[in-house]
């Protein structure tokens, strides 16, 4: 609440500058003015239909039928689900963490867990979807085409080489809280 | 482009519709509170962008993401999006401002990749769930994807050459 009164402030505080700034004609202040009203002409044209998409994809896909797939099959199918998986995400690294403790409680594999939290950082599909709009399709299909390979390598090195470490994933929410109390 | 954008999201939705109705109506529903939950940041971000680009001089800009220095670029921008911590849905407007003021794709590929992959402010997190080992060489090994595909990004928009 009170960070959204202090937005309202820089906001209030920002037009009150633009009106100064053109009664006195204070060249940057008109400038800014000008490049306010053409970026938020832009964002007006690509926000709508940005978050229409955003809206169908949430509501005609339900990450829990994902997650019971999650385990099931061969290792293979097992990237493939965590990719899946990871598209449905909402939220980027502070969500994947806890999931992938769940999903490690359930046995899904280290590397596919790497695979998970590396995969939820860039490929969620409402993030893509924003991103494309903005960005231009070409640039979203490079980004993905070219990280999922390298992803997936990583995720395998890495899984690898921490199995031999005996890795073990905590319940990273107790350990915090353990250190915030001590 | 803007177009094909337009039309292809009324077909979809058109389809959505005929299918179901009441699951359309959610689905307008979410974007709106979407939108709404997000409004405040965006226009915070666009106030911010105009004023900086209202004051910095358009050679400091060239200078700071120009051609000379593409490598640098990539490099700095992959450091800022390391220690930022922004949503991508505030990230990638921005990133669209810079990409009409110049900014090549290549520098805007390393930023928001690392930005959503490199977490230097959730490193406690992170090695809370998996440890100081396993968190460094994760983070690691996602700035070193993120540099390579910078790198393929700049090589398809042909900003290599």
């Amino acid at each position: 609440m009170r960070r959204g009164k202090m937005k309202l402030a820089a906001a209030v505080l920002f037009f009150l500058f633009l009106g100064v700034s053109f009664i006195k004609g204070f060249y940057p202040g008109l400038e800014a003015g000008r490049n306010f009203r053409l970026f938020t002409l832009d964002m007006l044209k690509i926000l709508p239909c940005a978050f229409i998409l955003i809206g169908l994809f949430e509501v005609w896909v339900k990450k829990e039928t994902v997650e019971k797939h999650l385990g099931e099959g061969s290792l293979f199918m097992g990237y493939v689900w965590a990719f899946i998986l990871a598209g449905t995400t909402v939220g980027g690294l502070y969500v994947a963490f806890p999931v992938s403790y769940s999903l490690y409680r359930k046995g899904a594999k280290l590397s596919v867990i790497f695979a998970y939290i590396s995969a939820s950082a860039v490929f969620r599909v409402p993030m893509a979807i924003f991103e494309a709009s903005f960005m231009g399709l070409k640039f979203t299909a490079i980004r993905f085409l070219v990280s999922l390979p390298l992803i997936l390598f990583s995720s395998i090195l890495l899984g690898r080489y921490l199995k031999k470490k005996d890795l073990r994933i905590e319940d990273g929410e107790n350990s915090l809280k353990k250190e915030k109390n001590r | 482009m803007m177009l094909f954008f337009y039309a292809g999201t009324a077909l979809l939705l058109l389809f959505s519709f005929i299918k179901d109705r009441r699951k359309s109506k959610q689905a307008l529903i979410i974007a709106w509170k979407r939108f709404v939950r997000i409004a405040p940041d965006f226009v915070l971000v666009l106030i911010l962008m105009s004023l900086i680009l209202a004051f910095l001089p358009n050679q400091v800009i060239a200078a700071l993401l120009g051609n000379g220095t593409k490598w640098v670029s990539v490099i700095a921008a992959a450091l800022i999006g390391s220690v930022t911590l922004m949503p991508g849905f505030v990230a990638f407007p921005l990133c669209g401002i810079l990409l009409k003021q110049g900014v090549s794709y290549m520098v805007l590929s390393a930023f928001t990749t690392t930005l959503m992959m490199v977490g230097v402010l959730t490193f406690p997190v992170e090695r809370a769930y998996f440890g100081t080992r396993a968190t460094l060489l994760r983070n690691a090994l996602s700035l070193m994807t993120a540099l390579l595909v910078a790198a393929v990004t700049g090589l398809f928009f042909g900003e290599l050459g």
